[in-house]
């Protein structure tokens, strides 16, 4: 093992983290005030029972929305319970973990503006795609 | 010097609106400070995997490597690696942008960037609990899915972005 490369290696890793550390704090305390200041009841409000403007709301629900998936799962089971479709509960799950607006900002400071605007964009629509194609492979099989 | 810059801009604008919190829901002001401070413990393990991992690229993956396998036009390796990679990494999503960034500046395309962080998506960790909620054919059908079209999606978000920057 090279060390002088390993001691570089730890050297650019370190200041590396350290850079975003700032990012970093601004998420989480972004994630804590709207996960606390939001209600959950408010979201289940926002269906309409259109499964077409559901699976877009369901969608935008999931972008706007920040943490553990497993959150989402217990919110999908939720709406499923109250007659929201499964295409939006789909679509709701899927853009929860693929698409985050409130991480736009350090995304675009570490990964390019561009490329970050037109990730969430391209997977809050695919997030609508993956829930209609998803359920129509059950339907038919 | 931007670039410098927003991130202790993003900070500050974050920080206003948290103390913000404090006047305008008073009584919702702890549970917002503990929330935050619980995630800060909660991330700081996968602080240190991340680092890890950042150490052992710098180390292994230099920009020579990359742009010999990035010479493979079809590289089925790349995509491969970057849907596995996805599927297992842990986390939250920005955890992983030190990493990407880091491979990026290396000459990774952003193709491999967006299809690693779109299978990020699928969590095989928490696969028990989606079937426990939504059932096993659901949970697999949705999973193959995800990763089929975690593709296009990169491609799409490629294309896109590179428009973007040429104009």
């Amino acid at each position: 093992m090279d060390k002088k490369k390993l001691n570089q290696s730890i050297k650019k890793s370190f200041k590396g983290l350290i850079n975003i550390i700032p990012i970093f704090i601004a998420i989480l305390l972004l994630v804590s005030i709207i996960t606390v200041l939001i209600p959950k009841s408010f979201y289940q409000e926002m269906f309409s029972g259109n499964i077409y403007s559901d699976s877009i709301i369901g969608s935008l629900m999931g972008s706007l929305l920040l943490g553990n998936p497993l959150t989402s799962y217990v919110l999908g089971d939720t709406f499923l319970q109250n007659n929201v479709s499964i295409i939006a509960v789909t679509s709701f799950i899927v853009s929860w973990t693929t698409v985050g607006i409130i991480q736009v900002p350090a995304e675009s400071l570490l990964l390019g503006k561009s490329f970050a605007i037109y990730r969430n964009i391209i997977a809050f629509i695919f997030a609508i795609i993956v829930a209609f194609t998803t359920n129509l492979i059950l339907y038919l099989f | 010097m931007k670039k410098k810059n927003g991130k202790w801009i993003f900070l500050i604008v974050v920080s206003i609106i948290y103390l913000a919190t404090y006047f305008i829901f008073n009584d919702k002001f702890g549970l917002i400070t503990n929330m935050f401070l619980d995630l800060v413990i909660k991330i700081i393990p996968i602080f240190i995997v991340v680092f890890l991992l950042m150490v052992l690229i710098n180390y292994f993956i230099d920009n020579k490597t990359i742009k010999k396998t990035m010479a493979d036009k079809s590289s089925k390796k790349l995509w491969l690696i970057s849907i596995v990679s996805g599927i297992i990494s842990m986390g939250p999503i920005y955890i992983w942008y030190p990493i990407m960034k880091e491979l990026l500046d290396k000459g990774l395309k952003y193709r491999y960037i967006a299809v690693f962080l779109y299978n990020r998506g699928i969590k095989l960790q928490l696969l028990p609990m989606l079937i426990l909620y939504f059932g096993i054919k659901y949970s697999i059908t949705l999973m193959i899915v995800m990763a089929i079209y975690s593709i296009p999606q990169a491609i799409i978000v490629e294309k896109l972005s590179t428009k973007y920057k040429k104009n």
